[in-house]
């Protein structure tokens, strides 16, 4: 299904453009569905019980990225795409196969988690690339990578291994403060360390967009670990707290606020709220029904391929495909949160919880920003936008899901393997 | 935990659907006012992926066509003419929109004025690109640069029509401009350039003074106070009144003296016929007082206090109807003075309605539109725009126009052509003490089958200075353009 969705798409894109570009095309569009079809195959044998929306959901928003990306530039970007869609799956594939144990991961919490604030961290070292105003990426000869993306992960299992370890002791009360159960004061330490790191993102590297994810994901699996609005409500204090820093210290925080409010005013629509505008512009002109793909001009949008992909196919496939884009993100969401309610141990709980959040976070912060609803903070939106990176790591997120998916289907309930048990001891 | 994940996903799905809505106002509840905003290019971008049509003379010169460019605005508008048609065509121009023909005619030159031709369907299927209609204008190219040769550096104008049709064949404005640099793609090419033609200054070339600015008419005013009294039926050619040296006005101790300061035949008095023919302006200060309604009245039907209707837009020329207390501007409405003004095209307009047997034509600058395929997909029928007399006292207007123009005591011998009737008014209207005065001609031949009404003005008199008259500055422009039409046609 989603393979047909897709390579039509695509097709379409290569009919718009010309007759002679669909043969272009064709190597590219024979690739994605091949890898589609080998991981199709791939995963009836390795993870039979897992999920099977997962992969086929995250096909369609991969391949109506590819198509939006192809779309604006056939010449590198469509092509260096299709090559990372395929590095992805490859990924993907070679994450299930060395994963066999998700709780495996659990006993590496303290590498992962040294490794990912390590990521996080190399890019304001100077290594660090500055594009586009936030440095966020290193270069490794031709390559820019941009490890964000990767530590994102690492600390996703980081703080699954380590509140599926501290859940009980986070959750007892040890005093009172105005009436409410307060937690002992030096459980609020990781979510201090956690505040700074998102800080110290948000300061060396500019980058909003995932300094406000890491924070989020944080206290969204805080949250889930202890089911203490406590915790919650002393993050998005500390959280007011910087971005009310940020406002007063960075101007290109204040831009963004400002632009945000009236993205229309003259004094800004040709400079800082440029991008914004052309994204509303984008999405205005795409209506009902869009423009069509290949027959709209979201190539305006500066960055179109990467942050305002969404825009673009809002441009030339209106409120039918925004929606359709919308709806693929939100089973996405459901179908990872299921598999975490679904998980035996609570590291899989919240790993696979974790997992899904940031992806759904990730989503909604960026969409978020182009359609003007928040302002905007650019992060890339997964799946769909152009980089490899980001690619990259939503395979391996998928991958864990669907690993932690086939491994609770493979293991009986709980309850019967008692009497399994029970049985074979009779 | 399951609560707290059942309760984070529907914290994502609510987020999701806040977005859905604010996609909802975006996309569809506030689309046409967001997209709406100038900063959004992209109606740019699709009308300059259109190839405008093009604007040729009647003759078939190009006068305005566009050409491909390399960049992301698919054509350029280009104007081969130069300054020639500047008032004309007006400019296409992305930073100070559209003028003239470019502005009247847009829908047509983009293609859309909803006439769907075999081509538009072959166009859309075969995505050969978007092709607009051509608008051929009556401007006839050798006729035009005649008058832009004729007025040399003078400021002023020339008008030149049909009487018969209202179609304009020549329409020249000094100064003009070059609409190329407006239309380029390169902002600061088109904003260096319209700094230089600043509307303030006195040569303001972007004004089109045939059409958009008003002058005292003068003298050539009188064939419209000759036209009333005719009308009003108390008056003939051969209707006699006092020939003083100074008319005493009302109400003051001034007096209104004729321009040669003397009397006009020194016999006592003089005929209407004779008062033409010599231009005495004692003669139609006395009907100004007389018959002040029926000027005005006689005026407004050739056209005046209201914009004449035409493809591009016109300043209405002026004739305030004046207060019994400031009695004595009616003398001076009566010779085209006082509060009096008049357009080049007005005042052409007048000439032409004495020449079309009373009627006065609607002028027109298109000709036709044509689709890209070459059919014709709009014409102009003639129209009329007022009936300010008979036409036998038309005809009378004529006599008295021809005698102005071959009498030995006629003000206009020099627009004379051997074996042409050519029907004439001069005028050498008084503007702001201290300046020169403002040289006026309008006249149409032949006489008895008139095919070109001309009118002339040159500002402050030219290179003529304080000496300049109507006659021998303004007149011999207006006979350069007769006779090249003369020439063109063979009449």
């Amino acid at each position: 299904m989603a393979l047909i969705v897709g390579t039509g798409a695509l097709a379409l894109v290569a009919v718009a453009r010309d007759f002679e570009s669909l043969g272009l095309a064709a190597p590219l569009i024979g690739t994605v569905a091949g890898c589609y079809i080998g991981a199709t195959i791939f995963l009836r044998k390795v993870a039979r019980l897992a999920d099977p929306l997962i992969l086929p959901l995250a096909a369609i928003l991969n391949v109506m990225g590819l198509a939006a990306v192809y779309r604006l530039d056939p010449g590198q970007y469509g092509p260096t795409q299709v090559i990372w869609t395929a590095v992805g799956i490859g990924c993907f594939v070679v994450v299930l196969m060395v994963v066999r144990d998700y709780m495996l991961l659990a006993r590496f919490k303290y590498i992962l988690g040294f490794v990912g604030v390590g990521l996080l961290m190399i890019p304001a070292t100077p290594l660090g690339t500055e594009i586009n105003g936030a440095q966020l990426w290193i270069k490794i000869g031709a390559f820019s990578f941009q490890p964000g993306e990767i530590a994102k992960l690492c600390l996703v299992v980081f703080l699954a291994a380590y509140l599926a370890e501290r859940k009980e002791l986070l959750t007892i009360a040890s005093s009172r403060l105005a009436g409410f159960h307060v937690p002992d004061l030096k459980h609020f330490g990781p979510l201090l360390v956690m505040w700074g790191i998102s800080l110290a993102v948000m300061f060396y590297e500019k980058d909003l967009g995932s300094s406000l994810l890491f924070f989020s994901i944080f206290l969204v699996m805080l949250y889930i670990a202890t089911a203490r609005l406590v915790y919650v409500a002393f993050g998005l204090l500390l959280f007011f707290a910087g971005a009310f820093v940020g406002y007063t210290v960075f101007s290109h925080v204040r831009v963004r606020v400002i632009t945000w409010l009236d993205v229309f005013d003259p004094r800004y629509i040709q400079d800082e709220g440029y991008q914004l505008a052309q994204s509303l512009f984008a999405l205005a002109t795409g209506g009902l029904f869009g423009t069509g793909l290949g027959q709209g001009r979201p190539d305006i949008i500066p960055a179109a391929e990467t942050d305002f992909i969404f825009s673009v196919l809002g441009e030339e496939l209106g409120l039918m495909g925004t929606a359709a884009i919308l709806i693929c993100f939100m089973l996405l969401v459901a179908r990872g949160l299921r598999i975490a309610m679904n998980a035996r141990t609570d590291f899989g709980q919240l790993l696979a919880a974790g997992l899904t959040a940031i992806f759904g976070i990730q989503a909604i912060i960026i969409l978020a920003g182009v359609t003007r609803l928040l302002p905007l903070t650019g992060i890339t939106l997964p799946f769909m936008s152009y980089g490899g990176s980001s690619l990259l790591s939503n395979f391996i997120l998928i991958a864990l899901l669907v690993r932690i998916s086939h491994q609770t289907s493979e293991t009986p309930a709980p309850a019967e393997t008692a009497e399994i048990l029970i049985g074979g001891r009779g | 935990m399951q609560t707290q994940i059942r309760r984070v996903g529907i914290g994502l799905v609510v987020a999701f659907l806040a977005v859905f809505l604010q996609l909802n106002y975006v996309q569809i509840l506030a689309a046409e006012r967001i997209a709406d905003n100038n900063a959004n290019v992209r109606s740019l971008l699709q009308e300059y992926a259109i190839k405008r049509g093009d604007i040729i003379t009647i003759d078939g010169e190009p006068v305005a066509v566009s050409v491909p460019t390399t960049g992301r605005l698919k054509y350029r508008r280009t104007y081969p003419g130069g300054e020639l048609y500047g008032h004309i065509t007006g400019f296409y121009s992305i930073l100070y929109g559209t003028s003239r023909i470019e502005a009247s005619y847009d829908d047509q030159l983009l293609g859309e004025s909803g006439v769907i031709t075999m081509q538009d369907v072959q166009d859309r299927f075969l995505g050969s690109g978007l092709k607009g209609d051509d608008v051929r204008l009556t401007i006839h190219s050798q006729l035009q640069e005649v008058a832009r040769d004729a007025l040399g550096s003078n400021r002023g104008a020339v008008v030149a029509l049909d009487p018969k049709t209202g179609d304009v064949k020549a329409m020249w404005s000094n100064p003009s401009y070059d609409p190329t640099p407006l239309a380029s793609h390169d902002g600061d090419v088109a904003r260096h350039y319209r700094r230089s033609l600043d509307p303030n200054s006195i040569d303001s070339p972007l004004v089109s003074r045939a059409t958009s600015r008003s002058y005292p008419p003068g003298s050539t005013f009188k064939i419209v106070t000759a036209s009333a009294a005719l009308e009003s039926g108390e008056y003939n050619p051969q209707s006699t009144f006092p020939d003083p040296q100074a008319l005493d006005l009302p109400l003051t101790d001034d007096t209104l003296t004729n321009f040669s300061n003397t009397a006009c035949t020194g016999t006592g008095e003089i005929d209407l016929f004779t008062a033409v023919t010599v231009s005495c302006d004692t003669t139609f200060a006395i009907l100004g007082l007389d018959i002040p309604e029926e000027v005005q009245a006689t005026a407004e039907e050739y056209g005046f206090n209201s914009p004449i209707p035409f493809d591009v837009s016109t300043e209405a020329s002026q004739i305030p109807p004046v207060p019994d207390d400031e009695e004595p501007l009616r003398a001076f409405a009566g010779i085209g003075q006082g509060n009096v003004a008049a357009t080049p095209l007005q005042m052409a307009l007048v000439a032409a309605g004495v020449a079309n047997d009373g009627e006065v034509p609607r002028p027109r600058l298109v000709k036709e539109v044509i689709s890209p395929s070459g059919e014709i997909v709009d014409s102009f029928p003639p129209e009329t725009i007022g009936s300010p007399l008979s036409s036998a006292n038309a005809g009378a207007i004529t006599d008295m126009m021809v005698s102005a123009v071959a009498d030995p005591s006629g003000t206009g011998g020099a627009a004379q052509i051997p074996d042409v009737a050519v029907a004439g008014k001069t005028g050498t209207a008084q503007t702001v003490e201290g300046t020169n005065p403002h040289t006026w001609f309008i006249c149409f031949a032949p006489a008895d089958d008139p095919q070109l009404a001309v009118a002339v003005i040159v500002e402050n008199g030219g290179t003529f200075g304080s000496e300049a008259t109507g006659g021998a500055v303004a007149a011999p422009i207006a006979k350069a353009v007769l006779d090249a039409d003369r020439a063109l046609q063979g009449w």
